[in-house]
């Protein structure tokens, strides 16, 4: 009966935390810009203006891009979940929650619950665009299906990140710059340019980083072709790096309490 | 005051250190039911660490502390359910508005009817008009009492504040204090830390003063006082013959003569009844004063009277 109450009291607390900060992101205009606004620019910018010239083996530049942009979409929204969460600790917010009798595990998975919600809407919307650029996939429901399991992985992934770097930052500033790892490693991938165009070395990195086999992974399922050994190696890659972030990030904040 | 003889918080040889600095060393005391309790220090005298061990953010190295007969590290979850915390900055969410930060708190303290308790709440910290503007608009003191508010909800039985004007306008800050002293009348036990002697003084029914993680002195506010070294006030005149003369007819203050600048020094308990005494004498005696500095006792003096003593002793 009591664990019956508790859990209840766990979902409530969530959803508390999710609608609080779903309002906060809804009203913060330079969230909605870099978030949403931006990640469609760049596409209009690729798809447009660079897009002509780069040559990928895909008739359409823009079903080569899409993924990328995708995944741009949601490791940006991330570092808005770091942003958050580490300004909350710094302002004292996480205290007057922590000293109340809030569920432990709703203070942060609130936080990695709103940025699954948050970057579902702002990649749907990032998908709209992009059929309006043209973006014509052909993959059956299975693929799509896929498709959706990885990118659910992915924000997932991502967002505990973000929850681990706001712990682990000594400033707002610092928790959100891993944000530009990410997107450092979206550039050294086949993101927007195949790798064989490359020098060695960094083609090497770029093809072994994880980024790429996902990319790999995703473009070949909504494009309808066969996806090989990329499937594996990065749900592995997602499953391992969301594991290793989520104990983490429970052992830091679990260990900040003491 | 309601108030009765009940310990609602007992510390107990309580200690915390961050790596090699000790923060509290083995500091003791207890705070009864209803009362307001100060705990009153200079920065980095360990109040914030204090009140975290208190309100179960932090773990104490040694020692206990007991609210209610419920340990803070063995019972963390009952204590939150009679605790409440005020961080030493308004922790309220810009972003919201003023209504809508109370209704959260309220949702998430489980209340049975978190708007109807909210609205109560925002008029008893008059904000009630501005409830439906952002915070990001509201001034410092609006913020603390909405930070206030957000810790009244529930209606809990102990409530800390972490030095809850510091920051403030004098105004805001007078406000502030009548709604603590409201919250004490109406039964809650206030813990509250500050680096005012005079706000303690005037708030709180018992003080223990904190300095270097040690408890260095403990009492009611007279207790206290007659610790503190004398107030002085500086009088300061045109001319030479009239500091003379003011030194005659002020003897009693045991004045001292800084003849280059034209000024004496008088000693005086810091009564607004002295001071008036001493200036209406020079009134009628026709020597105008041109100058009048009064030298309060900081917490500094306080501080450094009892170190003093200590190490004296």
């Amino acid at each position: 009966m009591e664990k019956v109450s508790s859990m209840k009291s766990q979902f409530n607390d969530t959803k508390v935390m999710i609608g609080r900060s779903m309002r906060l992101s809804f009203r913060s205009l330079d969230t909605m810009i870099t978030t949403i606004a931006m990640p469609i620019m760049i596409m209009f910018v690729f798809v447009y203006v660079f897009g002509g010239a780069i040559e990928t083996g895909y008739e359409n530049y823009v079903n080569y891009l899409v993924p990328a942009i995708i995944l741009m979409t949601i490791a940006t929204g991330g570092t808005y979940t770091s942003v958050r969460l580490s300004e909350d600790i710094h302002k004292g917010i996480m205290d007057r929650l922590r000293s109340m009798p809030v569920a432990k595990s709703s203070l942060l998975s609130g936080y990695v619950w709103t940025s699954v919600v948050f970057n579902t809407l702002s990649t749907l919307l990032v998908i709209i665009f992009a059929f309006l650029m043209g973006f014509s996939p052909n993959a059956n429901v299975g693929e799509w299906l896929l498709t959706l399991v990885f990118l659910f992985l992915f924000t997932l992934a991502i967002s505990w990140i973000s929850v681990l770097s706001a712990l682990l930052a000594k400033s707002v500033e610092g928790a959100a710059s891993y944000g530009y790892l990410v997107l450092l490693l979206l550039f050294i991938s086949s993101a927007f340019v195949p790798t064989d165009s490359m020098p060695k070395w960094v083609r090497l990195f770029a093809e072994n980083q994880p980024m790429t086999s996902i990319l790999e992974a995703i473009r070949n399922l909504l494009i309808g072709e066969p996806v090989g050994d990329n499937i594996w190696i990065s749900f592995l890659w997602l499953f391992g790096l969301l594991v290793v972030t989520y104990i983490a990030s429970v052992q830091v904040f679990k260990h900040k309490t003491s | 005051m309601v108030q009765t003889k009940e310990t609602i918080i007992a510390i107990r040889d309580l200690q915390k250190s961050y790596k090699d600095h000790q923060v509290l060393n083995k500091i003791n005391f207890s705070v009864k039911k209803g009362s307001i309790f100060a705990l009153l220090g200079s920065n980095g005298a360990g109040k914030t660490t204090t009140i975290k061990i208190l309100s179960t953010l932090l773990k104490p190295d040694k020692g206990s502390a007991v609210i209610n007969g419920l340990d803070v590290t063995k019972k963390a979850e009952q204590v939150r359910e009679i605790i409440s915390l005020t961080g030493q900055y308004a922790a309220v969410d810009e972003g919201l508005t003023g209504r809508e930060n109370v209704r959260m708190i309220g949702k998430l303290r489980h209340v049975t009817n978190p708007n109807k308790e909210a609205d109560a709440l925002l008029g008893k910290v008059n904000l009630l008009e501005a409830a439906d503007n952002r915070v990001a608009t509201y001034s410092g003191g609006m913020r603390r009492r909405l930070d206030l508010a957000m810790s009244l909800l529930g209606n809990p039985p102990v409530i800390f504040l972490d030095e809850p004007t510091t920051g403030l306008d004098p105004q805001s800050r007078l406000s502030m204090w009548q709604m603590i002293k409201e919250l004490a009348d109406s039964g809650t036990t206030v813990f509250l830390t500050t680096q005012y002697l005079e706000e303690a003084d005037y708030l709180a029914d018992q003080i223990s003063i904190l300095n270097q993680g040690e408890i260095v002195a403990e009492g009611t506010s007279q207790d206290l006082k007659k610790l503190l070294p004398q107030g002085h006030i500086e009088l300061g005149f045109h001319h030479e013959e009239e500091v003379g003369a003011a030194f005659s007819l002020l003897k009693e203050f045991n004045p001292s003569i800084n003849q280059e600048s034209h000024k004496i020094v008088l000693t005086t308990d810091g009564s607004i009844k002295q001071m008036t005494d001493m200036l209406n004498r020079l009134d009628q005696a026709g020597i105008p004063v041109a100058e009048l500095t009064q030298k309060q006792p900081t917490l500094e003096d306080v501080f450094l009277t009892i170190i003093g003593e200590k190490e004296g002793a």
